[in-house]
């Protein structure tokens, strides 16, 4: 679970000296990433109307576009930095997350990717409020989809400030503040003027930026080793110091029976949190027809899957050419084995290949987390905006053009608030977070959702039994784990309430997710099962009858 | 051809009851060759990854078997698990283009018209209604 591990942590001397002697050159190319996506999203928000172009991108993208942008939603930093540092350090395990990232993706698109566009029109809310009374249903869906999105939000933006921090050679805690400000004021600039419209354009950018940089490395190391996996392989695990247990699982997870339990709790949460994720559900709403969403989720699997692939090739590449106390030294939870890699494979330090590269991956890790921040934004605002805005607060009289300026003004409440938890949270692990937020997603999105498309007897109270019973016992679980309190790693570690053993939830969450939906469909007695509604939704989402 | 139930003639254009849709043949025909599909198959895939991840687990010495060189089981079964989700992808998009499209769509088609024949008599082609 220590993806994002300490990437809070005191950046110790930079490894990377180059960085600071280059620095130029990579805040050169964020800039030309910055002010090229900015006139993107203005020439995108000049062709923003309608509440359709705002929350949707006026469902004019195509299968691939949209594969694309959901690919650039999906590859966090976590997942770029994260899983290749994660293998660069502890072996075979590492590579374990990027199987649960990618299998996870056959959920969305067996069961929620065409459903969900048939029937919904922004949100994750519509379609659950199709059949259920639609205040209460609506505000438990605004409720879960802020708080997976803040917690998303939360642990990008920490790592952004540190992470960029580090690979710029800032180490005073006023220069890590000022780039989670200059972070957050990019991405509500993204969502405010842009709307959907910007953003996948945004992704679709980064998306093809990550791969390519990533491409790149691959294609370096894999030459280094004459293109011979084996002998990759064989030199990560000498090099690594550990030998053919390098290559093996159990470097991490092995350790006792509760890292063993443990890891079986995330291996759930990933495979099932992805489809509850928000921000990817969105996504299936901005292209015209239900056959473009099979179709774009056909693409994301493509390109996730390849560049997981390549995440291999990072990992153990880093652990062959890198020694593990040049990444520890850098970033105790290898966050930058990636970049290191990087400079190491372009010649070293002193070159200038070496410094292009760096350069290179470091303006793509800012890329990746600049855009996955503003897609959260994005979805929290939507959120606020459709559900809890239009339909719960203004009972559905709001006009499109109030429900608009609503998303606006909650994007940048939002953006607003993640800078401030991002600072405040400067000094926390965030290695929880995003597990966190697959587990809450995975509890109380997921079950709600399933059963609202495919159950007949699902009632409004099995609906807000599951939604608040998943999110309730997640966060519970999780602020009572090691994540928050009890060892050296957590939150607080000064302090020890900590008697849930495991750090994810989803092991007991996931299930108490369905289960409360279950009974609560058994003991409450109103209208939302079968009848006419159900009806009415059973036909339109698998038809695509009358779909927006 | 079939007809369907004319419920609409009758009075001004309310939300349409899909009822009768939703008990026709046609609509349970589809239903049915996609849900006997896809959930057997979800079940699948999700034994086959929990099985993977058991046996990283419980089962080190198998896992730790040498194929070929510096590879072995371990590796191959992770790569088994990018392949098999690459086909399942492959394999309900075919199944779906080929079995499901076509139904649902003769079924859309069909409720549209319907549905804009409803509404034609009292107003000029809004054909959607709110959700």
């Amino acid at each position: 679970m220590s993806l994002t591990h300490q990437l809070a942590a005191p950046a110790t001397q930079l490894a990377a000296e180059g960085a600071t002697q280059h620095r130029p050159l990579i805040i050169s190319l964020f800039a030309v990433f910055v002010v090229a996506t900015l006139a993107i999203t203005i020439w995108a928000g000049r062709r923003t109307k309608d509440a359709t172009d705002y929350y949707a991108g006026g469902r004019s993208f195509t299968g691939f576009q949209n594969g694309l942008a959901i690919s650039g939603d999906y590859m966090s930093a976590a997942s770029f930095l994260g899983i290749a540092g994660a293998i660069a350090l502890a072996g075979y395990d590492g590579f374990l997350y990027s199987i649960g990232f990618l299998v996870a993706w056959l959920v969305a698109l067996l069961l929620v990717a065409e459903p969900l566009r048939n029937s919904g029109r922004y949100t994750m809310g519509d379609v659950l409020a199709y059949r259920m009374r639609q205040r209460p249903v609506r505000t438990a869906a605004g409720v879960s989809t802020i708080v997976v999105s803040i917690f998303y939000l939360l642990a990008q933006m920490v790592g952004a400030g540190a992470l960029v921090a580090l690979l710029l050679g800032i180490t005073g805690e006023a220069g890590k503040n000022l780039i989670v400000v200059f972070v957050g004021i990019v991405m509500i600039l993204y969502v405010t003027i842009g709307g959907m419209k910007g953003t996948t354009w945004v992704q679709m950018i980064k998306a093809c930026l990550l791969i390519g940089g990533t491409l790149v490395i691959t294609v370096l190391v894999f030459h280094k080793f004459n293109y011979n996996l084996s002998s990759l392989l064989g030199a990560a695990a000498e090099n690594s110091g550990k030998g053919k247990s390098f290559l093996e699982p159990g470097l991490k997870y092995g350790v006792s029976t509760t890292s063993k339990i443990d890891f079986i709790s995330l291996g759930i949460a990933l495979v099932l949190g992805t489809a509850g994720l928000p921000h990817i559900l969105i996504r299936f709403y901005t292209v015209p027809t239900a056959k473009a969403a099979r179709k774009s989720v056909n693409w994301a699997i493509g390109i996730i899957g390849v560049f997981y692939l390549m995440t291999i090739a990072l990992g153990f590449g880093a652990a062959a050419l890198l020694s593990s106390k040049t990444i520890t030294d850098s970033n105790a939870a290898g966050n930058t084995a990636a970049p290191l890699l990087a400079q190491a494979i372009g010649g070293g330090p002193d070159s200038a290949g070496g410094a292009f590269l760096l350069a290179m991956i470091s303006a793509v890790a800012f890329a990746t987390i600049l855009a996955v921040v503003a897609g959260l934004t994005l979805a929290a605002s939507s959120s606020f905006a459709h559900d809890l805005y239009a339909n719960v607060i203004r009972r559905g009289k709001a006009t499109e053009k109030e429900e608009v300026k609503a998303a606006r003004v909650s994007a940048i409440i939002i953006g607003g608030v993640a800078i401030g938890l991002g600072i405040f949270a400067g000094k926390l692990n965030v290695a929880g977070l995003v597990a966190l937020a697959f587990a809450v997603a995975a509890s109380a999105n997921l079950p709600t959702l399933l059963y609202s498309l495919f159950w007949k007897r699902f009632t409004t109270g099995g609906a807000l039994w599951s939604i608040y019973g998943g999110l309730i016992s997640s966060v519970l679980l999780v602020f009572f784990s090691p994540v928050v309190t009890g060892k050296e790693t957590s939150m607080f570690p000064d302090v020890d309430f900590a008697w849930f053993p495991l750090e994810n939830p989803g092991l007991i969450s996931i299930p108490l997710g369905f289960l409360l939906g279950w009974i609560g469909s058994l003991v409450s007695k109103d209208e939302g099962a079968g009848g006419k509604k159900y009806a009415e939704l059973e036909v339109r989402s698998m038809t695509g009858t009358g779909a927006h | 051809m079939d007809t369907a139930p004319e419920h609409a003639s009758s009075g001004p254009p309310g939300p349409r009851d899909y009822t009768d849709v939703q008990q026709s043949a046609e609509f349970g025909e589809l239903r049915r060759s996609y849900r006997s599909f896809v959930f057997p198959l979800t079940v699948a895939f999700i034994v086959w990854y929990l099985l993977y991840v058991l046996l990283s687990n419980y089962a080190g010495g198998f896992m730790e078997m040498q194929v070929v060189g510096h590879i072995n089981v371990a590796l191959v079964f992770g790569l088994a698990q990018f392949l098999s989700t690459f086909l399942i992808a492959w394999w309900y998009s075919r199944f779906a283009a080929l079995k499901l499209d076509p139904k649902a769509e003769a079924l859309k088609t069909r409720l549209e018209g319907e549905n804009s024949r409803r509404q034609g008599t009292d107003s000029t082609g809004s054909e959607e209604r709110d959700a």
